[in-house]
């Protein structure tokens, strides 16, 4: 017989199960009466015929389910376990609550991490086939990745084989003006190949075409769903209407649809061509050589990663003479080619790793003490097991019992954890590092679901697996006589063994958490090279065709400037090019003169106004600083950073020393008139701090966007609106962005290690309480157990303290266990930190000590209730129990 | 007491195929037809008997209906199947295959 057909039986028996109970129960009524009556004709009285032909025939009950087992699915027995389930829990609810809490916890700490790190680092980016999408760098010299200048990018798409499409990109920040006020939002500027090469075409008008990318060609923009929403009132006869961006018009050829996620630049709003020179090859201070663009590209069909790899490198160790490239652009060290996926996430995927490893870790925990907390109610109910065993369940029913109910509990457990995840998830995405990629991605989905339930499902396996196998193995029946038991069950020595494991776990944490906080501390240790106590920092971004004419550009500054200083509260205020700690990011090659002139030192370059130095607290080294005397016209005047002094001019003095600074651009040499203290520009762990600085009007050009940093009286925030009035008081149009105190900059600098820290702590401080309340649980136990002991011993002499001793003595054994065992996974565990770290060995003994000092004076606590309890045991009583 | 022989894992369902194939009967009547036959040396618990009849049941070896019995009462019958009478066929020339299997192995231990 098939078994579509089998299905069926089975499935009508269980739909009939009532008749099935019914028939069953008189044909086994019938078979006694059979019995009886042959028994009785042997010669049986009608009492003893009775009696025997019961007894032969069984237990009934227990007969009964297995024929009902043999045929029927497990879902009749299922339901009624899962009943019984809930009935065993509502009659325990402070038990209940406990253990669905702990594992709410877990679990929702574990789902809120997974949605988290699942579209960073597991799912595919939003892109068809996204894993043929790869971005292409120079090779630097110590394994770093440098930008890509046009040229290599021209270069590439002519010679390679392996990419469909190339494309380079930039970023753009237009202002669109219109209405009344100018809003400046985030664009990129994109060689036509961009959108093909991620896969997505637009929702209405065209994609980029390469007529549109001409040098000096039309303007044209492809706008965001967002932005064709919010300031066009998503009008659908958009395309080839003009819009008045940076004081040009541009004509909208394209709206992106709405799904469309720019991983590349996600606050991007509108995408207008490059329109670089394609034809300047040999000018080497041209931007079209300069290192700023990414590069990416769509793998042709066919052609793999490593192809990709081989072909382009290929290419950069053979020149040809169709692309002649500079000295600085020889790429001798080869291309990096990565995966999009790879490159977006490679700045965050050690930090996200590790938060996994922890939130795994605190899973274990809640996990361990569950079970911890099953087994003792299992000793509790042993009578109970007992009893339903004598009247017919089957050891592997009980055993079924058993998982049932802590399936149901995580189950529950689950359902709490959801709960927890979604606010898991806002605190995750509210304390999230600004480098965390795709962080609208973050949302509690199915995926996410799936994910809870199934690890909700395996913990209900996992944590009620010991216990059940605790209960099938024991002698059931002597439960019944409601075992009282001078000795210590054997269940203690696992529940033992489960919260050595607890503590060993919670000890990996609380150290890596330890390693964090003093790495960060470290961090903040680091003097920043200025005084950034009371510091306001904001962008000043000037736009518009009349601001191409420098002088302009330099008096609408000197006039903001001006205005600034009169703001009452303002002591002191300047401009800079480029602002410490805020992410910008402006190098320069710095040669002095009789240097090689192919090598240079990379320095980052300021352009300040002289007031820069006392704004910030700036300590002058030697020589003197810039001044209102260092204008256009006059001698050319640069300060130099006092690293960048000592490794050039190691044994002279610098000053006088003349300079290029950005190549050769115009031949003109700055003379250096003094040096300054470091300043930490990328990030306070990097020491790069080789640096020039000039002033705005002798530098090459008027930076266009400038960042005021003003000292103020007080609070500096209050000072915000007065000073925008006063910046806008020279021009009312000018946006200003970017509005922070530099000790928020200095705090989000260290972001990501931050992030990490709060959730190390938070699981740390979470296993901690965990292991306390496991210690306690055991302790609990043992002594309830050892009540008659302990009621001996005192009888016998031990005094209070004895037994206080006897009692705290055992819960420490535990604790030492779980710390020597938790100290070589701590080590070992470390290891996967070291990215995070700062300043700090991994083993660093300070941390270590303290964490099992810590962990070492809370187990004291969770020994102390119980021992005080056993302490006050009265012997003559206990005694009398006997 | 002395201990009965126990029955030999796998042979009950054999073993009930094969009285069912004489006449159809209800349990009881399979379990002393059982040990009648076999001179009371194999005896079959009830809590083998039932369970394995209701597997038969599901693999469609058997039937049941329920009859009055001689005396009146009403009891479930079991009768073979045409499927049950393939099975038992085959779960009959399984069995003597191994028995002589079984026999060679241990005359030639003895040998």
């Amino acid at each position: 017989m098939d078994t579509i057909a089998r299905f069926f039986i089975k499935l009508r028996m269980l739909l009939t199960r009532d008749r099935f109970h019914r028939e069953l129960d008189e044909e086994m009524a019938f078979h006694r009466e059979q019995q009886q009556q042959a028994l009785e004709a042997q010669g049986m009285t009608p009492d003893e015929a009775r009696y025997a032909a019961t007894r032969q025939f069984g237990n009934a009950a227990r007969l009964k389910e297995e024929t009902l087992d043999s045929v029927v699915f497990r879902i009749e027995t299922a339901v009624q376990d899962f009943r019984y389930a809930f009935r065993q829990l509502r009659n325990n609810p402070g038990f209940a609550c406990t253990a669905i809490v702990i594992l709410g916890l877990g679990i929702g700490a574990t789902t809120a991490i997974f949605s988290a790190v699942n579209p960073i680092l597991f799912k595919p980016l939003p892109y068809p086939d996204a894993s043929r999408i790869l971005m292409v760098w120079y090779a630097g010299r110590d394994g770093t990745t440098v930008p890509q200048s046009f040229h290599t990018y021209q270069e590439l798409a002519e010679r390679n084989r392996s990419f469909a499409v190339l494309a380079v990109m930039r970023p753009w920040m237009p202002t669109l003006n219109g209405n009344d006020q100018p809003e400046r939002f985030d664009g990129q500027q994109v060689t036509p190949g961009y959108f093909r090469a991620l896969g997505i075409s637009p929702l209405l008008g065209r994609d980029f075409q390469p007529a549109d990318d001409i040098f000096k060609g039309p303007k044209v923009v492809v706008l965001s769903n967002g932005l064709w929403r919010r300031h066009f009132g998503a009008d659908p006869k958009i395309v080839g209407r003009q819009v008045r961006l940076d004081d040009s018009l541009y004509t909208v050829i394209g709206v992106m649809p709405d799904t469309f996620e720019n991983v590349l630049s996600p606050s991007a709003e509108a995408w207008s061509p490059l329109q670089y020179d394609p034809g300047n090859f040999t000018s080497t201070e041209s931007r079209e050589w300069g290192h700023h663009l990414r590069l990416v590209g769509r793998l042709r069909p066919g052609a793999s990663l490593e192809q990709a790899r081989a072909d382009l490198n290929q290419i950069a160790h053979t020149p040809i003479s169709q692309f002649p490239r500079p000295g600085f652009v020889s790429m001798e060290n080869g291309l990096v080619v990565n995966s999009l996926q790879g490159d977006v996430t490679r700045g965050v995927k050690p930090a996200l790793l590790s938060v996994v490893g922890a939130v795994i870790l605190v899973l274990i925990i809640a996990c361990v003490n569950v079970t911890n907390l099953l087994l003792a109610r299992g000793a509790q109910r042993r009578g109970e097991f007992a009893m339903r065993s004598a009247l017919g369940a089957a050891p592997a029913r009980i055993i079924r019992q058993l998982l049932t109910e802590s399936f149901l509990l995580a189950l529950l457990g689950g359902a709490f954890g959801l709960f927890v995840a979604q606010f898991g998830v806002r605190a995750l995405v509210a304390l999230s590092p600004p480098e965390l990629p795709r962080i609208n991605a973050i949302t509690l989905d199915r995926t996410v679901f799936a994910f809870a339930f199934a690890i909700s499902a395996l913990i209900g396996m996992a944590v009620g697996l010991v216990p059940a196998l605790y209960a099938s193995r024991k002698q059931l029946h002597v439960g019944v006589q409601q075992s009282s038991g001078r000795t210590a069950g054997g269940h203690q020595l696992t529940r033992r063994s489960l919260v050595v494991a607890e503590v060993a776990l919670a000890l990996v944490l609380l150290v890596s958490a330890g390693l964090l906080l003093h790495s960060l501390q470290r961090l903040f240790a680091v003097p920043p090279g200025f005084n950034s106590t009371q510091l306001l920092t904001m962008q000043v971004q000037t736009y518009g065709r009349h601001y191409d004419d420098d002088r302009v550009c330099h008096q609408f500054f000197e006039q903001a400037l001006d205005a600034v200083h009169r703001v009452p509260g303002v002591t002191a205020a300047a401009f800079t090019s480029q602002l410490p700690l805020s992410g910008d990011a402006d190098g320069y090659g710095v040669q002095f003169e009789g240097d090689d002139p192919d090598a240079a030192y990379p320095a980052y370059r300021y352009s300040v106004t002289p007031d820069y130095f006392a704004t910030m607290g700036i300590p002058l080294v030697r020589g003197r600083l810039l001044d209102s005397h260092d204008v256009a016209g006059a001698p050319l005047a640069a300060l130099l950073s006092d690293s960048l002094a000592r490794q050039k001019f190691p044994n002279q003095d610098p000053i006088g020393k003349r300079v290029h600074i950005g190549g050769r651009i115009g031949g003109q040499l700055f003379t250096v008139v003094g040096v300054v203290g470091n300043v930490k520009q990328m990030s306070l762990a990097l020491t790069d701090s080789d640096a020039v600085y000039t002033t705005t009007t002798q530098w090459h050009w008027a930076d266009g966007t400038l960042s005021l940093v003003v000292r103020g009286r007080g609070d500096p925030t209050t000072l915000v609106p007065a000073i925008k009035k006063a910046v806008w008081s020279a021009d009312k149009e000018v946006p200003v962005v970017r509005i922070a105190t530099m000790d928020n900059l200095l705090a989000a600098s260290a972001a990501q290690r931050r992030f990490v820290l709060i959730l190390f702590t938070a699981f740390g401080l979470v296993a901690l309480i965990l292991a306390a309340t496991g210690i306690y649980g055991v302790l609990s136990g043992s002594v309830t157990e050892r009540m008659r002991e302990i009621g001996v011993r005192a009888a016998l002499g031990a005094t209070p303290r004895n037994i206080l001793g006897l009692v705290v003595r055992q819960g420490m054994t535990l604790t030492a266990i779980g710390v020597a065992i938790g100290l070589t996974g701590a080590a070992a565990a470390s290891q996967t930190l070291i990215t995070l770290l700062f300043g700090v060995s991994r083993l660093d003994p300070l941390t270590y000590l303290a964490v099992i000092a810590l962990l070492g004076s809370v187990s004291v606590i969770a020994c102390g209730l119980p021992a005080w309890r056993a302490a006050q045991v009265d012997p003559a009583s206990t005694l009398r129990a006997e | 007491m002395a201990r009965k022989p126990e029955l030999m894992p796998g042979t009950l369902d054999m073993l009930i195929l094969r009285t069912l194939a004489r006449a159809p009967l209800h349990g009881y009547g399979i379990a002393l037809s059982i040990k009648r036959l076999s001179d009371d040396v194999l005896t079959v618990e009830e809590g083998s008997l039932y369970p394995a009849l209701q597997r038969l049941l599901v693999q469609g070896w058997v039937k049941a209906e329920w009859k009055k019995t001689e005396t009146n009462r009403r009891a479930r019958y079991y009768s073979l199947t045409v499927a049950g009478r393939k099975q038992l066929g085959l779960e009959l020339s399984q069995f003597e295959q191994m028995i002589a299997a079984i026999g060679r192995v241990l005359q030639d231990a003895d040998a």
